[in-house]
């Protein structure tokens, strides 16, 4: 069986979704060549007409992807940096997301916007280290951020082939992970449901992205003492509102595990949407990057803004304690 | 009505349903059935006018704030482009749009955009787009002098001269963005901009339709063989306020003899003079009659349900959770 990894899961869904559709193709910087690896080979296979490499303009591009896509093509856009989407907040949020409503339901957008390793990269500092889908969600674009190679190459071929605009967040932190799985085995994955990597019974942590691995051996560790069920949303708008209330329901505790910033990052939407549905024996917790968090340069700097596994085994034992610390 | 055609009569008709179109519209400000107000397109008719009488019906053009005279050029049913700003369901957006953003795509309107050069990468899109399907359907991006200063509208010259595509840049020069005047805002040339990219870049008279029209054609040859893109700098007035609400707010930034002397070269006097007093008279009691029947229909409209306010969000119908308790 191949070990799979996530870049390759991703140059596999281009791939496929290219041959299969020849409405689909890819813009972006560097794509011939492939930097990123998630573009590797498809300028030879399906020619510089479906990857299609673009000067460093990225608000012209992305706003000619809703142009192409207005006109029944399926345009994937690659992003070699995360903070590029504030480039073209404008485009997605206020253009291509916006068009479907305004125009009645007349238009649809079908684009895809490919982040090829979002996140920290550790010393990338302050302007390459952003982890921005809190975002899109908050504005109802439909965003992903794959957290397996299975589910990466899922998700890509569903994005595309979905009729609205769809934001996929490749995590840096997960580009290193791998999945056995046979080829003939990667299916399409459906946006909005989510995944439980592991069942447990006494807590529930949402784990978001490269973070599901890092909850994973959390749960690991703590296997001892405390029963934990990992639940990866996949999709983090829509989210899988049902699929968590099944798993709290189970629990009645709460952790989330989220790589947003915490004012307002998806984390504090999934506790707010657990305040007022879900019956919790414990408050819940969250462990996330800071405020407005800017990443420093410094490696140790850079470690100590981001939410990790010593934080989650912390904020799990809490809520077991009933808010707490032990 | 159909789209703007070229002949003498043609044009006319054009330049005086718009004219009446607007004043009509004013009317509606006015009277309170159309909300938020508009910008009216008065005394640039012969720029909508000339432009889509040199373009075919598969041909798509993306508009501005300033969109009307566009839309109707390209062939839009008046009613329902009344029936879209008052608001209606009848609409052609279903009353989602309103004036701003205005949009028939069965007759190639990709939108009319209230974000200042925000239409210009869609158009370069939509171009490649036709290109890329073997069409030689061209693109027309409209815009006004206040756009010429916007990053995204120069990476799209950029765009679309670099890959050759079929567009037309038609910058409607009517002296002002709002109160500021082009000489307080533009360094350099408007067609400087264009030449820069070695786009074949003209200014021509844009209160005479047939001037339009004729460099609309040229741009029009050119695309269609393949040969790239125009950038068509068209000289108006503006004749009204640059929205209704200068009506009341009294802004002085131009002063009443400035107003009198822009308002001499009208374009509907110039297309006027060019017919028989009974030619025109038939079509003006012709165009009488079709926006009687407009306003008539645009008011019996039903309004909008407002348990469909979010309809149309997502292309795939996904349903939004509602704000409030659910
Ligand atoms: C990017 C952007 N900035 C500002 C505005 C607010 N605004 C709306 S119209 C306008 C003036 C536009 O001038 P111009 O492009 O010359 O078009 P005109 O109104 O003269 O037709 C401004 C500043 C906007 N809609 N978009
Ligand atoms: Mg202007």
């Amino acid at each position: 069986m191949p070990r799979l990894s996530y870049l390759k899961a991703l140059n596999r869904a281009l791939a496929d979704e290219l041959a299969r559709d020849p409405a689909v193709f890819v813009l972006g910087e560097d794509v011939r060549v492939g930097v990123s690896y998630v573009t590797a080979g498809l300028a030879g296979k399906f020619g510089p007409e479906r990857v299609v490499d673009a000067p460093l303009s990225e608000q012209a591009f992305t706003g000619f992807a809703t142009g192409a896509a207005l006109s029944g093509l399926r345009p994937v856009v690659e992003f070699q940096v995360p903070s590029l989407l504030f480039l073209v907040f404008e485009q997605i949020v206020n253009q291509a997301h916006k068009f479907s409503l305004m125009t009645g339901g007349q238009a649809c957008v079908p684009v895809t916007y490919l982040v090829t390793g979002s996140g920290s990269r550790t010393g990338w500092a302050g302007q390459h280290s952003d982890h921005p889908y809190s975002l899109f969600a908050h504005a109802g674009v439909k965003t992903v951020v794959p957290a397996t190679p299975a589910d990466a190459y899922g998700l890509l071929a569903t994005a595309i082939r979905d009729d609205d605009p769809v934001v996929v967040f490749a995590p840096a932190g997960a580009l290193g992970v791998r999945d056995d799985v046979e080829y003939a085995d990667l299916v399409a994955v459906p946006l909005g449901v989510g995944r439980v990597h592991r069942p447990g019974t006494q807590v529930t942590v949402v784990a978001i992205g490269h973070l599901v691995q890092d909850a994973l051996a959390v749960a690991d560790e703590l296997a001892a003492d405390v029963s934990v069920e990992v639940f990866d949303p996949r999709t983090v708008y829509p989210f899988d509102w049902d699929g968590l209330a099944a798993s709290v329901g189970k629990t009645g505790r709460l952790v989330v595990f989220d790589d947003s910033n915490r004012m307002c990052g998806i984390g504090a939407e999934v506790l707010a949407t657990a305040a007022e549905r879900f019956d919790l024996h414990a408050p819940p917790a969250r462990v996330c990057r800071p405020d407005g968090t800017v990443v420093p340069f410094a490696p140790a700097l850079d470690r100590a803004v981001r939410p990790d596994r010593d934080g989650l085994a912390t904020a799990i034992l809490k809520v077991l304690n009933n808010g707490r610390r032990p | 009505m159909a789209r703007a055609t070229d002949t003498r009569v043609g044009l006319y008709r054009t330049v005086r349903l718009i004219r009446r179109f607007e004043q009509r519209a004013v009317d509606l400000v006015d009277t309170g059935d159309i909300v938020g107000g508009i910008h009216p397109y008065t005394g640039q008719e012969a720029i909508a006018a000339g432009v889509c009488a040199a373009l075919r019906d598969d041909d798509v053009i993306t508009s501005t704030h300033r969109g009307h005279g566009h839309v109707l050029a390209k062939g839009a049913d008046p009613a329902r482009v009344l029936a879209e700003l008052a608001g209606r369901d009848t609409g052609l957006n279903r009353g989602r749009g309103g004036s701003m953003h205005a949009a028939d795509f069965a007759m190639g309107i990709l939108g009319a955009n209230a974000i200042v050069g925000a239409n210009a990468p869609i158009t370069v899109g939509a171009a490649w787009a036709a290109r890329h399907s073997g069409s030689d359907r061209v693109a027309v991006s409209f815009f006004g002098d206040g756009a010429v200063n916007q990053g995204v509208l120069l990476e799209s010259l950029n765009l679309a001269a670099l890959w050759r595509l079929p567009v037309l840049f038609v910058c409607e020069n009517n002296g002002y963005a709002t109160t500021l005047p082009v000489g307080e805002a533009v360094a350099g040339t408007i067609t400087g901009r264009g030449e820069a990219f070695g786009i074949p870049s003209v200014t021509v008279d844009g209160a005479d339709p047939v001037a339009v029209l004729t460099a609309a054609r040229t741009a029009v040859r050119r695309a269609r063989a393949g040969d790239g893109p125009s950038l068509i700098e068209c000289l108006a007035y503006r004749f009204d306020a640059h929205h209704t609400w200068e009506h009341r707010a009294r802004m002085r930034y131009r002063s009443d003899e400035e107003v009198h002397s822009g308002r001499l070269r009208d374009p509907v006097t110039i297309q006027g003079a060019r017919l028989a007093d009974a030619e025109r008279e038939r079509v003006d009691a012709e165009v009488e009659s079709t926006l009687d029947e407009a306003v008539a229909f645009a008011l019996a409209g039903p309004h909008p349900d407002p348990g469909g306010a979010l309809d149309h969000l997502y292309a795939s119908g996904l349903r939004p959770r509602q704000g409030g308790d659910h």
